[in-house]
């Protein structure tokens, strides 16, 4: 147990170093850094001078030791369009982007569970067949479609939820929030639903699936046999089983979440950091590139890391294959 | 899955190059076919498909102006209501946008971007994933791990991020040498090296059943050559699953395509494709002018449908269990 958690910890360290020289090849050779600051008439020996300054004339080893150092305490140096640091840039909208995902998820789960649960117990049903119709269109359609479509019908048409921005925010600490207040809550309805449509629709088809499976094995005929009512096997017995997997998927989606939210981000102007990727990636600003390359990579190896330890804690089954494996 | 259904499909074709014109009356009676006939939403998914790639093909001939020319754009035109409606006017049947370029022109011509960036990048990526796949599956060892363990850390990583990284990296290399035909190249670059690993993946897998078998042994004792062996006799038995891959994947290239162009790291608004036209159109929503926006949604939409539909068919016709 020690040792795999050992050797997929010292994995996932080797995926982040990987990540990191990706990330430093980004930023040191896309592009002249000493170019993106200076003014065109600014003279080669100034030039060569803020060169020196950067650092930029070490050996290359030493440069990428440096990144990686300044990486590790959050460094991620300066932005070319902001001339502010990468790293305050983007923790001020960390909170924006976490909220949205976190409650996209929430939403994808609460009704995913629903509708699959609904769609395996009554299969033959009109709501049934609607929502794998619905579940069709949620995974074929494009994610800022469905964003601009809830737009032009919530926002345009009837007007009831705002199309764009967080609406008003409570600071607590440095973290803000707009949970807290109508209009906060009112703007995160159309991101949420828009970002967390396709995890629902996975989840609903993993649900139902599921269901249908474990209804047909022998401890829900015995169940029935023993005269508990339909009620306790179907959600007592029946769904229990069915969340270990859901949980684990709705987990691992998480990070897919979080990288999805660029586009949601981009389409309700939803100011967190997919938004500020965009907007560096079509002002070509490096830095926040490479900053967000390696945020995301750490929050998705993270996520994996502990999805792999929590396994083997919850299936003694796989502790002892990996055992003798090992 | 693949050993069982393509040595039928490899007689097919084998049989068909020697009857000639009976290959023809012979795959209409094959039971590919016939799940084709039986199920319609297919045969409806495949209709529609084929017509917007007709669309696309023809567009120069459909289309009532050529979007691309500014000299055939005028201004008075600009921002007229699709032709049913009350304020429609001929020839332009689902209205003009901000420059009195004509929708439907528009879309048939992004259709044919869309759709071109889409194929390419899917051959690029099968091109990239086959030979991976088999270099990792025939020689195994050292290579095979390496190969596999960047699929596997790719794989964790959605599409769209990376092909996102790479347009900003292209971008930041080229600069302004970037014009619309090399953007449309680093969106195939881009879109290839983002979709390569599941092809490697599938590829990879039916390799390392295929080369245990008899005649590849055969092949290695008369002394072909490994990539011959590769190439003429493992590749044609992994085709079956590479072939339902390519289809899903086509749908999923031309939805990254629309995505990236959508968020402005794209094609360009002098050349634009489905995507770029819907983030155009999208800036006219409040201002009530609608159909800029929603016929290239509904044809990307439509496409994207249609193509899925007909991948999830094939899915289930190559698979002998479903039979």
């Amino acid at each position: 147990m020690l040792a795999f958690t050992l050797r997929r910890m010292l994995q996932a360290i080797g995926v982040m170093l990987a990540v990191g020289v990706i990330a430093f090849s980004m930023f040191r050779f896309a592009g002249d850094p000493v170019n993106q600051i200076v003014s065109i008439d600014t003279s080669a020996a100034e030039r060569a001078s803020i060169r020196q300054s950067l650092g930029l004339d070490d050996p290359v080893l030493v440069q990428f030791a440096r990144y990686f150092i300044d990486a590790v305490q959050f460094k991620f140096g300066v932005s070319y369009q902001f001339r502010l640091p990468v790293s305050s840039l983007l923790m001020e909208r960390l909170p924006a982007t976490l909220e949205l995902a976190i409650c996209a998820t929430l939403f994808a789960m609460v009704a995913g569970i629903l509708m699959g649960v609904y769609s395996a117990l009554r299969r033959d049903t009109v709501l049934a067949k609607l929502f794998q119709a619905v579940s069709l269109i949620g995974i074929s359609l494009p994610t800022f479609l469905i964003g601009i479509l809830l737009i032009y019908l919530f926002a345009v048409t009837l007007g009831w939820l705002p199309s764009f921005g967080r609406g008003e925010v409570v600071k607590l600490g440095w973290w803000t929030t707009g949970l807290l207040t109508v209009s906060g809550l009112k703007a995160l309805i159309m991101p949420a639903i828009t970002l967390g449509l396709f995890q629902m629709t996975l989840i609903m088809r993993l649900v139902r699936a599921e269901m249908l499976e474990v209804l047909r094995t022998d401890y829900i005929r015995f169940a029935r046999a023993r005269g508990l009512t339909t009620r306790a096997i179907h959600f007592g017995h029946a769904l229990k089983n069915t969340l270990v997997p859901v949980i684990t998927v709705a987990g691992l989606q998480f990070g897919s979440v979080i990288a999805f939210s660029i586009i949601t981000e981009t389409v309700f102007q939803w100011p967190g950091m997919g938004l500020l990727f965009v907007q560096a990636v079509q002002n070509v600003d490096i830095p926040i590139m490479a900053a967000y390359l390696l945020m995301v990579s750490l929050i998705f190896v993270t996520i994996n890391l502990v999805v792999d330890i929590l396994y083997t804690v919850v299936d003694p089954r796989l502790r002892s294959t990996v055992g003798r494996a090992s | 899955m693949s050993d069982a259904v393509v040595p039928h499909r490899n007689q097919d074709s084998a049989q068909g190059a020697r009857v000639g014109a009976g290959w023809f009356r012979r795959a209409l009676d094959s039971d590919i076919f016939y799940s084709f006939r039986r199920s319609k939403l297919t045969v409806v998914a495949a209709v529609i498909t084929a017509l917007f790639f007709l669309l696309a093909i023809f567009a120069s001939w459909l289309a009532v102006q050529n979007p691309f020319d500014p000299a055939q754009l005028q201004l008075l035109n600009s921002r007229i209501s699709p032709l049913w409606t009350a304020d429609g006017q001929s020839p332009f049947l689902l209205g003009t946008d901000e420059q009195g370029r004509d929708v439907f022109s528009a879309i048939l011509y992004g259709l044919r971007i869309s759709l071109a960036v889409g194929l390419a990048g899917v051959v690029f990526a099968g091109a990239l994933g086959i030979g991976l796949g088999l270099i990792a599956g025939y020689f195994g060892g050292a290579v095979d791990g390496v190969i596999m363990r960047i699929a596997d850390v790719q794989l964790t990583f959605p599409a769209i991020l990376i092909a996102l990284l790479i347009n900003g990296v292209a971008k930041s290399l080229l600069g302004n040498k970037l014009d619309e035909t090399s953007t449309l190249g680093v969106l195939v670059i881009a879109i290839g090296l983002s979709f390569w690993v599941q092809y490697a993946r599938t590829v990879r897998g039916s390799v390392m059943v295929e080369k245990n078998k008899d005649y590849v042994a055969a092949a290695q004792l008369i002394g072909l050559p490994a990539p011959k062996i590769m190439l003429r006799h493992v590749l044609p038995n992994t085709m079956g699953p590479i072939l339902v891959i390519a289809t899903i994947n086509l749908a999923l290239a031309i939805i990254t395509e629309a995505t990236l162009s959508f968020l402005g790291a794209g094609m360009p608004d002098t050349m634009p494709s489905l995507g770029t036209l819907i983030r155009i159109g999208n800036n006219y929503l409040f201002a009530g002018e609608w159909w800029i926006v929603a016929f290239p949604g509904i044809a990307l939409a439509g496409l994207i449908l249609s193509i899925n539909l007909l991948g999830d068919w094939l899915r289930d016709a190559l698979n002998p269990k479903l039979r």
